[in-house]
């Protein structure tokens, strides 16, 4: 006698519960490894799930137990040369005796490492990140509504019927309805049944008993299977759903000045950046503006990839920002923001249209202009120069990246999430 | 072919002639059946009582998921299980570690799991040893038996989980999650050694409940009573007596008990692990008996379907190729060694019983005389059911196994600069290697025998626990950690005294605890 069951369409992520719970409750250590784990990592798998680890004396359950010392005396399988009484140094580290084990069992001991899936990584990734600034539009755009399920009414389109309430009211009308008449029925029934046995089927009393049963037989057929009145139908409400439309401007010098190695520091902060804006908001609109001497447009697939070089005009990218927004994104409808990365280097007589561009045309109808400079060297002139610019506009936030470890802090930093009351 | 295959055979002289149930190495439904049949047949035989099986098929991440939660196919949640699962996964992937082939949950019906990567050969092994070996075990042998509820386990189980789940919802998942991270810390001290516990049953389980918590506030409001008595001579002279009167082993049971802070809805939680722990004990008991018994007759029924013909060369050689690697016994000196192989050991001592019976020495006469030619099937029945891990060491561990796994003992005594070999596979060894590895395997001696001994009751309500020194071996430092969860239970504050042999209190920890409102 045994059964054999075939679990295998069976859920499969028993665990899933208590994986979350294990992740929930060592969330600040994960974070420390993530943010460790992103240091070293190269742009094509940043956006891959990381194995990490986390010490493991914070995850250890306690339990009372031995601690070596005192006289113990053990026993061990594979005897070669010992006789009794012989006597032997005692082993480091292996205390009670695991004298061949031990060292093995002891390397890994320090780390607990498992592996965070994609999307679990990215969460503690992006972990308390937003747009700044991300109201305007909150309260002027109109909203859009969303159809959202509320029980059930009993008027509607036909469409919109509800097979089994509408049933089940039909059966406790038919219920109610004939309860009564089938009674009577049943009554008759049995009175003709009765009189049927000393009378014969023509008497007058069977025949107004008859009459009286076709009577109520016909009352009970008229009942009708479905009226109108049992219809039910699963109700729809609109509610409203505030939204908000953003556009990020990515802005990359790629002239013949900016080397692979900034260029690659550039490109990671711009990874980082599509990938926080891309999670975090379903509607975001990217362009992708890559500069030299002139600012093209561009698809995120060639922003990312092609080589082109050449010298600096940095105002030629902020001309075509300027553009677009008037072109495509009327500000009113619209949070924008900039993130322009650059090693600084421009024309010297550039800099100053950059400054007066940026104040008086295009901060007005930003959100949020976040530049970074890449760069070991000393500032140039360009820095100089939006340093008068952030200093008189608050939205404007300007940092410096010297090497590629140091991208995420400030990254993060960029976009951290500000305070309350802030 | 298969007539060439018939007279080739034929034509060995006595040969069995082959019709095996399978050839290729891909399983189906219809011939798991068709080998749960042959297996079924032969183990009946063998004379294997059981409980009724049922196989369960399941995938990779299923098996991982079952690992996970200490086999049960439901268990309550805790990050601790996470934990668990996420390094086996790891593991997994990586490829450090294959799945264990099976796991067989001690319930009735008997559950075993087959992963479905297996092959038929595999599958054939895991029935034989789990559905059959360890199923017979689970049903004979006394600890079994008498500890565990093979009809309830499961029930209780889902009662647990909803439970604890009701908790979370009420009370918030923070603190269940500390009480229970408290409660598991003790798990190992929330055993009854002795006493025999309580029947589970679902339904009882949820009848008494609600008048189990309103009973036992009662108690422990009586016993934390503090409006003065009126006090005789007698009485304040008693004074000096202790609470409890006897020193306490279950230290869970003296928790829920008595703990004077503890919800009702808490002690219920404390009173689920204890019963968890308790489900488990005899496991942790019976490690070398129990998977050297599976052990031992998944090897015999397979060679038994060897014989008959029912299975191929190929799936005989793959089969052995796993059993072989189940029992290997690294020595101490190897990369690999890691203890001693339970199933090694276990498979050894049951084949060594099955020698002694039929084929004995004039050694064996001498130190197994009640063997000596008995049937061997009744011997080991015996074996199996009478005994636990130590004192099946004690009674059959023959000087030919300790010469065979070449046993030998290390003194280690701090006072002494040197280990010293206390003893090897001679005559002059066999007796105290046997005493020694028996000893080896009593849980008591290996966890700290620790119990509560006292409780101020008049005072400031201090929790003193005992730990009994036995040979001089301290605590670890995890004891620190232990004990702020023991204080987090009890609500006050607790001392942990270290007593040598000589009762003498040679050490001792505390954590105190200020009584907080609400806690």
């Amino acid at each position: 006698m045994f059964h054999l069951i075939d679990r295998r369409l069976n859920g499969k992520n028993k665990s899933a519960v208590n994986r979350e719970r294990f992740l929930r409750r060592f969330k600040g250590q994960i974070k420390e490894a993530v943010a460790r784990a992103v240091k070293d990592r190269s742009i094509t798998d940043i956006e891959k799930g990381e194995k990490v680890s986390i010490p493991v004396k914070d995850v250890n359950e306690p339990t009372f137990g031995h601690a070596q010392g005192g006289v113990s005396e053990r026993v061990y399988p594979g005897n070669r040369e010992y006789l009794r009484g012989d006597e032997i140094d005692r082993p480091d580290g292996g205390g009670g005796g695991g004298n061949g084990g031990a060292g093995n069992g002891g390397d890994g001991e320090d780390d607990f490492a498992f592996e965070l899936s994609r999307e679990e990584f990215l969460n503690f990734f992006f972990d308390d990140l937003e747009l700044p600034h991300l109201i305007k539009t909150q309260l002027q755009q109109t909203v859009l509504m969303k159809q959202v399920r509320a029980g059930y009414t009993s008027d509607g389109t036909p469409t919109n019927i509800h097979v089994v309430r509408s049933l089940r009211s039909a059966l406790g009308r038919r219920i109610a309805l004939s309860a009564q008449p089938m009674e009577a029925l049943n009554t008759l029934q049995d009175q003709l049944d009765e009189l049927l046995e000393s009378r014969d089927e023509h008497s007058p009393e069977v025949a107004t008993l008859q009459a009286e049963i076709r009577h109520l037989k016909a009352r009970l057929a008229s009942i009708p299977f479905l009226d109108p009145f049992d219809l039910k139908y699963t109700n729809r409400v609109r509610i409203p759903m505030p939204t908000t439309q953003a556009v990020m401007f990515c802005v990359m010098d790629v002239s013949g000045s900016m080397d692979e190695e900034k260029k690659d520091i550039a490109k990671r902060f711009f990874i980082l950046l599509y990938l926080f804006l891309t999670r975090a908001y379903d509607k975001i609109e990217l362009v992708f503006i890559r500069h030299h001497t002139q600012a093209f447009e561009v698809n995120e697939d060639e922003f990312f990839h092609a080589r082109d070089t050449g010298g600096t005009v940095v105002s030629s990218a902020l001309k075509l920002v300027k553009q677009v927004i008037t072109e495509r994104y009327a500000s009113s409808d619209w949070n924008i923001y900039v993130a322009q990365a650059s090693d600084g280097d421009n024309w010297d007589s550039d800099s100053p249209i950059c400054r007066d561009l940026l104040s008086n045309e295009l901060l007005p109808l930003l959100q949020y202009y976040a530049y970074v400079e890449i760069t070991q060297g000393d500032p140039q002139n360009l820095w100089y120069e939006y340093e008068t610019v952030a200093a008189q506009h608050k939205h404007f936030a300007m940092r410096r990246i010297k090497e590629a470890g140091s991208i995420w802090p400030i990254f993060r930093d960029l976009f951290k999430k500000e305070r309350a009351g802030a | 072919m298969k007539t060439r295959e018939k007279t080739r055979k034929d034509a060995a002289a006595g040969a069995p002639l082959r019709t095996p149930l399978s050839t290729g190495s891909e399983w189906t439904f219809d011939l798991i059946q068709r080998y749960y049949d042959e297996i079924a047949r032969i183990a009946a035989e063998n004379g294997l009582d059981t409980y009724p099986n049922q196989l369960e098929i399941i995938s990779a991440e299923q098996m991982m998921d079952a690992y996970a939660s200490v086999g049960m196919p439901v268990m309550y949640h805790h990050w601790s299980y996470g934990k668990h699962f996420l390094s086996t996964q790891k593991n997994y992937q990586r490829g450090a570690m294959g799945l264990a082939y099976e796991i067989v949950i001690n319930s009735n019906p008997c559950i075993s799991y087959l992963m479905e990567e297996n092959t038929m050969t595999m599958q054939a092994l895991v029935i034989a040893h789990a559905a059959f070996g360890h199923n017979s075990f689970f049903k004979g042998n006394y600890l079994f038996r008498s500890w565990t509820e093979a009809d309830a386990i499961i029930d209780y189980l889902v009662f647990a989980r909803g439970y604890i789940a009701e908790c979370e919802a009420r009370y918030g998942e923070e603190r269940v999650e500390e009480l229970l991270d408290s409660c598991h810390a003790l798990m190992n001290y929330g055993v009854d050694r002795y006493k025999r516990p309580q029947r589970l049953s679902l339904d009882k389980e949820h009848a008494r409940q609600a008048e189990r918590e309103a009973y036992l506030q009662s108690q422990v409001n009586t016993l934390w009573r503090t409006i003065p008595k009126l006090m005789d001579e007698r009485e304040q002279l008693s004074e000096a007596q202790r609470f409890p009167a006897e020193p306490q082993e279950n230290l869970l049971y003296f928790i829920e008990k008595y703990a004077p802070l503890l919800e009702p809805w808490q002690r219920e939680v404390v009173r689920i692990i204890r019963k968890v722990a308790q489900y488990f004990y005899p496991q942790r008991q019976t490690q070398v008996m129990n998977e050297g018994w599976a052990t031992f007759w998944h090897y015999t029924l397979m060679n038994q379907m060897y014989d008959e013909g029912l299975i191929t060369d190929a799936a005989v050689m793959e089969f052995l190729h796993s059993h072989t690697n189940v029992v290997a016994q690294p020595g101490i000196d190897s990369p690999y060694y890691n203890g001693i192989n339970p199933y090694a050991l276990g498979f050894a001592m049951y084949r060594d019983i099955q020698r002694i019976c039929t084929e004995p020495t004039r050694e064996d006469e001498i130190w197994f005389p009640e063997l000596v030619g008995q049937d061997w099937r009744k011997s080991l029945d015996f074996a199996m059911r009478n005994f636990k891990d130590e004192s099946f060491i004690n009674q059959y561990l023959s000087p030919k196994l300790i010469r065979d796994f070449r046993f030998f003992s290390i003194l280690d005594d701090d006072y002494q600069s040197r280990l010293k070999i206390s003893a090897i596979h001679n005559d002059t060894g066999y007796r105290e290697i046997r005493h020694m590895l028996s000893a080896q395997y009593d849980l008591a001696s290996r966890e700290p025998n620790i119990q509560v001994y006292d409780v101020n009751t008049r005072g400031d309500r201090m929790l003193t626990l005992r730990h009994f020194q036995h040979n001089r071996r301290p605590l670890a430092n995890s004891v620190h950690e232990v004990l702020k969860h023991v204080a987090r239970l009890w609500g006050f504050t607790v001392k942990l005294e270290s007593v040598d042999a000589g009762g003498k209190t040679i050490l001792s920890y505390e954590c105190r605890l200020e009584k907080r409102h609400g806690q």
